[in-house]
């Protein structure tokens, strides 16, 4: 059983507990015990805070990492705007010595030093890379047959530098991994446009940000897809809050069900919507969540 | 923006400062291809942003424009731009080197003051509710997650960095 600790950031736990709790039991049963990663903070987030200070972004962000790395194990994510802050302050703290020796000044105050002894991972990177689609597809019970949008996001794949993830421009790896499921993935107009709510817009300028995510829920609902399927809480909040946010603003109704890759693995391994907490979503779909229920057999 | 640039207006100590970003000194070979703004998908729902133009503006030197700019807070950060940049300038983070110049200068917007102060304070830009509370125990979970929400001493570590970084001090409310 391999062993990696587990990052949570801020909205997987505070407004997506099921993404939390998913996480967990699919990893579980695909023989990756996630250790809780005590103490974690923000990581923080890096379109914004990095926008205010660099040096207060980097040195809260590898405060996440050290926790882990005194732990001895790689950390994972389950978030791209975590992924963003922690890879990105994880690799230019492994490379630059003059920015590594300032940030440790900072840690020394907290009794804490960066070391740059551990990966930073994500879901979606580490179940491709390190578990495999064939193991994914071998823990599927219940085929999930869904028609599905994928959403990758754009701090899992972007800065591809030190991501080594193949094509940015098209990316196959997150559709792999959802045809394991059981699921078809569905090719959607603009598929790798961003949800419009990082860099600190969906926070300065609400209404512009629901602009992105309208034309995503507008390009997903015209493939004819059951739910949207990201790895992402923050572009799943973006996608879900704002469609209730859309509606009020601009009048359009999507009723598109927005789905974490976690949560999508789950009904596949023959949980209920329930237990993933896919029913918590702020956006209701009954009729989904009917048709969901009888993946598992109707249990 | 019609008006003419005076070369005696243009700040060349910022565009200096600008440049001390990692990667930045890329931004001379710019060649104004306009390849970022043609690909970005803020600007296809918003046609007044223009990245090619505001890190030209850091190009020359127009230090109060741009740190004033309204539309410098547009970038999604989804680094498309960076990404397809054929002379290899790193777009976004230099747009986010100039954001901070910005507030270290003390322009700062609203909203960004309150998440930041909000970060500081509970260590989280977005803490636990009653709600989610609620949420959490109906999964089974504890109602406090294992992050600084349930650790008070690893609040403290969060507190202390803010304050060792001036963070607290540089995000706080204006009077």
């Amino acid at each position: 059983m391999s062993e990696l600790s587990f990052f949570l950031g801020c909205i997987a736990p505070n407004r997506y507990p099921g993404i939390e709790k998913a996480t967990k039991i699919v990893m579980e049963d695909l023989d990756v015990h996630l250790k809780e990663l005590k103490g974690a903070s923000c990581c923080p987030a890096p379109g914004v805070f990095r926008s205010f200070d660099k040096l207060t972004w980097l040195a809260l962000a590898s405060r996440n990492v050290v926790l882990s790395e005194e732990m001895g194990v790689d950390l994972l994510t389950v978030c791209n705007g975590c992924f963003g802050s922690l890879v990105d302050a994880n690799n230019v703290l492994k490379e630059d010595e003059k920015l590594r020796s300032d940030v440790n000044k900072v840690l020394a105050e907290v009794g804490r030093e960066f070391k740059g002894t551990i990966r930073v991972r994500h879901i979606m990177e580490y179940l491709y890379d390190d578990v495999g689609t064939e193991k994914v597809k071998e823990s599927i019970k219940y085929p999930v047959d869904l028609k599905v949008a994928v959403h990758y996001g754009c701090h899992l794949i972007k800065p591809s530098k030190e991501r080594h993830l193949g094509s940015i421009e098209n990316p196959t790896f997150f559709d792999e991994l959802v045809e394991a499921t059981g699921a078809t993935s569905v090719m959607y107009k603009d598929k790798n446009a961003c949800c419009g709510a990082g860099g600190g817009v969906r926070t300065s300028s609400l209404e512009t940000a629901l602009k992105l995510a309208r034309a995503k829920l507008e390009h997903a609902k015209a493939a004819g897809v059951d739910c949207i399927v990201d790895a992402c809480p923050f572009c799943h909040l973006q996608m879900d809050v704002g469609q209730t946010e859309i509606e009020k603003k601009f009048g359009d109704v999507f009723n598109m069900p927005i789905v974490h890759y976690s949560q999508l693995l789950g009904l596949g391994m023959g949980y209920t919507p329930q237990e993933l907490g896919i029913d918590m979503n702020y956006a209701k779909n009954d009729e989904f969540i009917a048709k969901i229920e009888k993946i598992g057999g109707g249990k | 923006m019609s008006d003419t640039i005076k070369t005696s207006d243009l700040d060349k100590a910022f565009r200096d400062e600008v440049l001390t970003e990692p990667g930045a000194e890329k931004l001379i070979l710019c060649f104004n291809c306009t390849g970022c703004t043609a690909g970005c998908t803020m600007a296809e729902h918003e046609p007044n942003y223009n990245i090619r133009q505001l890190l030209r503006m850091a190009n020359l030197g127009m230090r109060d424009e741009l740190l004033n700019h309204p539309y410098l807070w547009n970038c999604t950060t989804c680094y498309k731009c960076q990404e397809r940049c054929p002379q290899g300038v790193p777009n976004v983070d230099i747009l986010l080197k100039i954001r901070t110049m910005a507030v270290h200068s003390g322009i700062m917007l609203d909203n960004h003051r309150k998440v930041a102060q909000l970060m500081a304070k509970t260590g989280h830009a977005v803490p636990i509710n009653d709600d989610n509370k609620e949420k959490r125990k109906k999964l089974g979970m504890n109602e406090l997650p294992e992050t600084v929400h349930n650790y008070p001493d690893a609040l403290e570590e969060v507190h202390k960095i803010v304050q060792v970084t001036g963070f607290d001090k540089l995000t706080e409310a204006q009077s």
